[in-house]
């Protein structure tokens, strides 16, 4: 629907904002009407994040004006934009992970009665009320570092609605959800405009925009090159003024040919932190030359399942085996040795060492071998030469190996990993959420690589949440449910209505 | 979705909390064996260990309140010590004993500030922040140090009245010099205020996560500016304890190490004040038994054997079933805005 005919809320003009060596933003001019939703499309690196940052008052602009409601604004930091009533959730979220939910969404703006004592009581009746006025289930009491992504994400948005945001700023928000949480998403989205709140959308799914957006702007190398409308745009139309060339959405790959047995799993048992069983009795043959997706709802055991194969968790009971050699209890080192390859699902905790160097984060699975070191002496100039080739052939931006990790995008992040585990030699890839965050362009980039190792010989297991991606990457499908796989399918028989319909655990 | 809490399998720290317990209640056994046996000797072994623990307990709660908010203070040695010379000063010009503790809570202050400066706003590495207290603290006070000098007056035991007189308690925990009771009610308050007011709540949420503190608008320099001032302030209390409550003079390094026992006191007491509390009494009851070993003179172990008792039990009862501490997670790291 236009809308951009009602008030403006938000206006950027001439937005510019440089980091040393980087220029993240140039010259942005935007304009966000009342109950809009307007969606944000740009490459990994394209300077989406850095633009709501400064709207949020996190980041001072290098250069240009915000104008909030008819006012312009000097923001010094984040509280002034909450008192505009500005919220953000953010591409990391920013949750205290010791403290509870309730504590979370009200730190800095605290219920107290008297005397800045607080009222425990109050914060977690609020947040009760505002989960039931909008459907987002979450339990006040809960920390938040025992919950799943998903629920932290919804405490996050409880967050902003507690500050009565009428501008909401959403980075990347769906990247960690769910199709069901995406779509329960969309209709708080939708509810929540109605009440004349007004939405920035940064999401990298083309499908989203265009079924949410009312207008949507693309980013590219800093810039705003466009602006469109969904009802006259379709996905390639998008992802080639994203990238800027035309982008190939489909998967292009030969039928596979499987040879021997790779990795072999047997009856399974593996336990979640808090204790409970969550892997319950798994079976899985992954083979040479073939790919092998893990399609489920988040939480149904996956996670558990690929910490476990990788040596980040111990096993019950069961058996793992590799090569002929069962690795049950072995450790990451030791599994790294025999030639697996691991894209964590969490890039930011098991990925990447943040305050490293690339080049160093490059070497992460290597740096204790020759050439890149020799006894406990490191051999710097061979790691940055590895780093140098990988960045370039990863296409890595910025394209500086002595930035710190810490300071890439999101998408650049998962890159990083995706380079350096692709760049030793594998028997087996173990791949979770590899393209989580990531612009199509580089998914692109991601999936031919990811085909190509097969086409090597290496087997391959994908984990992912996007049904899109197993169904699009995989050879064999295995659905996994409330821990059991509960059916595995050859990729002619999966359809996405049965694929989506053993999901949710109906039909055996 | 299950996302209640369930509770954990019985875990390491359970059977520490047992083991604690176990132990909590032999030494309350020994403790009441030795007041039938020897009553003068257990009250003098007990009432010293609230002596010996005021400092320790002040020195823990500077560094928790500092660590909570994402500052390492390694320079609570140098801020008492500092805080002992000048409130030792002060007290020797004005006469006045009030006074002097207010002069000496304001150096541990000012001191705080300077920590502040170096780790928050220069970003200075934190260890070197506080290292650099130390030092001056120490050439400065034996600088300006003269003998001779003598304080006017000592802080003395005030009796609480009736509560005095219980036996065996009352001459513990009610007769006692000032800095003493405050530093009990410190515990508590610091406690309440860490964990039940929203200062607290954004104390620990900047200690934790810095940027999380900062989107939601609350300004993380200036939590942990006011923490380690307030913190510094404290700790110049402990000096001012030695000085005008303890000794009743100055000497040269005369904290004698107590800043940093005060944080590993803080280590074991899981960086929770009663915690602190717990272990810093536990180090106090370790010292005033060794004194008593030492003064009665029966035993046939070298002195030094003896004087190692203190730091011995500490490390094995700690050590041994206090378990994990967590500490938290931004401690020691600058924060970056962008
Ligand atoms: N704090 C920082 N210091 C230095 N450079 C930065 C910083 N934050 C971002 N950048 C750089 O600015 C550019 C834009 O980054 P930004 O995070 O805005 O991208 P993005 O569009 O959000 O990408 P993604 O889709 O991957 O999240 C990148 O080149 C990034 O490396
Ligand atoms: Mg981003």
């Amino acid at each position: 629907m236009n809308k951009t005919n009602r008030p403006i809320v938000l206006e950027a003009k001439g937005l510019t904002k440089r980091f040393p060596g980087v220029l993240a933003n140039d010259n942005i001019n935007l304009k966000l009407h009342q109950g809009e939703i307007l969606a944000f499309l740009g490459e990994n690196g394209a300077g989406k994040s850095t633009l709501m940052n400064m709207l949020y008052g996190l980041y001072t602009p290098t250069e240009g004006e915000i104008w909030i409601k008819g006012e312009k604004v000097e923001m010094s930091n984040p509280g002034d934009a909450i008192d505009r009533g500005v919220g953000m959730v953010h591409q990391h979220f920013q949750l205290v992970p010791v403290m509870t939910v309730a504590e979370n969404v009200m730190l800095g703006s605290e219920i107290t009665s008297g005397g800045g004592r607080l009222n425990m009581r109050k914060a977690i009746q609020n947040v009760r009320d505002l989960s039931e006025q909008y459907g987002l289930a979450v339990d006040p009491t809960a920390v938040i570092e025992d919950l799943p992504v998903g629920t932290q994400q919804r405490v996050e948005i409880i967050k902003a609605l507690y500050r009565h945001a009428d501008i909401l700023i959403l980075d990347e928000p769906t990247a960690v959800l769910t199709p069901q949480e995406a779509n329960e998403l969309f209709r708080i989205m939708n509810d929540l405009t109605a009440q004349n709140v007004s939405i920035i959308f940064i999401t990298h799914k083309l499908k989203e925009v265009l079924s949410v957006a009312d207008r949507i702007g693309v980013l590219r190398s800093g810039q705003m090159v466009g602006t469109a409308m969904p009802e006259d745009s379709t996905e390639t139309s998008l992802a080639e003024l994203m990238v800027g060339r035309n982008v190939i959405l489909q998967v292009e790959k030969s039928p596979s040919k499987p040879k021997e047995p790779v990795l072999q799993i047997q009856n399974l048992h593996v336990r979640d932190d808090r204790g409970h069983a969550s892997v319950e009795g798994v079976d899985l043959e992954v083979r040479a030359g073939e790919i092998v997706g893990i399609a489920g709802v988040e939480g149904n055991g996956q996670r558990e399942l690929v910490e476990a194969l990788t040596g980040l968790r111990h096993a019950d009971s069961g058996k793992i085996i590799i090569d002929g050699r069962e690795i049950t209890h072995f450790n990451p080192r030791q599994i790294t040795e025999l030639g697996v390859a691991h894209i964590p699902e969490d890039r930011e905790k098991h990925g990447l060492v943040m305050p490293y160097t690339l080049s160093d984060n490059m070497v992460l699975n290597k740096y204790f071998k020759a050439p890149y070191a020799k006894g406990v002496i490191m051999h710097h100039d061979k790691i940055d030469q590895n780093g140098q080739v990988l960045v370039k052939e990863y296409d890595v931006r910025p394209p500086n190996i002595h930035a710190l990790a810490q300071n890439l995008s999101g998408g650049n992040k998962q890159k990083v990993i995706v380079a350096r585990e692709f760049s030793t030699p594998t028997k087996l890839l173990v791949a979770a959420q590899p393209t989580r965050g990531i612009d199509v362009g580089s998914i692109e980039f991601i999936h031919k690589q990811i085909v190509a190792q097969r086409d090597q010989n290496v087997a391959v297991l994908v984990v992912s949440a996007e049904l899109d991606e197993v169904l699009g990457l995989a050879d064999r499908i295995a659905v996994m449910f409330d821990g059991r796989i509960v059916k595995i399918l050859s990729a002619a028989e999966a359809t996405r209505e049965r694929v989506g319909l053993l999901m949710a655990g109906s039909e055996a | 979705m299950t996302t209640a809490a369930v509770p954990k399998a019985r875990s390491r720290g359970d059977y520490a909390k047992i083991i604690g317990l176990i132990f909590g209640v032999l030494v309350l056994i020994g403790i009441i064996y030795g007041y039938i046996t020897n009553p003068v000797t257990t009250t003098a072994v007990l009432a010293s260990t609230l002596r010996q623990s005021t400092p320790l307990v002040l020195g823990a709660l500077c560094g928790l309140i500092g660590e909570r908010s994402g500052v390492i203070n390694i320079g609570i040695e140098g801020q008492m010590l500092m805080a002992a010379f000048i409130a030792f000063l002060a007290n020797v010009y004005t006469g006045n004993l009030f006074v002097a503790v207010l002069a000496g809570f304001a150096t541990g202050a000012v001191l705080g500030a300077f920590l502040a400066f170096m780790s928050v706003t220069l970003k200075m590495d934190q260890i070197i922040g506080g290292t650099v207290i130390n030092i001056l603290a120490l050439g400065l006070t034996s600088f300006f140090y003269q003998t001779g000098l003598t304080t006017q007056g000592k802080m003395q035991p005030i009796p609480l009245g009736p509560l005095a007189d219980i036996p065996l308690i009352g001459p513990i925990f009610f007769d006692n010099p000032p800095i003493t009771y405050t530093t009990l009610i410190l515990v508590m308050l610091v406690h309440y205020v860490l964990f039940y007011t929203r200062w607290g709540l954004r104390t620990r949420a900047v200690g934790e996560h810095p940027s999380a503190a900062d989107t939601v608008g609350i300004n993380v320099f200036k939590i942990r500016y006011i923490n380690v001032i307030i913190g510094g302030g404290i700790a110049g209390l402990a000096g001012a304890y030695l000085t005008l409550e303890a000794v009743g003079s100055f000497e040269r390094a005369m904290t004698n190490g107590r800043g940093f026992v005060a944080l590993a006191v803080m280590i074991f007491g899981k960086y929770t004040p009663f915690g602190a509390w717990g272990a810093a009494l536990l180090f106090g009851f370790a010292t005033a038994l060794q004194t008593q070993l030492q003064f009665a003179g029966q035993l046939e172990i070298p002195h030094q054997f003896i004087g190692m008792l203190p730091y011995l039990l500490t490390i094995i009862v700690l050590a041994g079933f206090v378990g994990r501490t967590r500490v938290p997670s931004a401690v020691g790291k600058p924060y970056e805005k962008e």
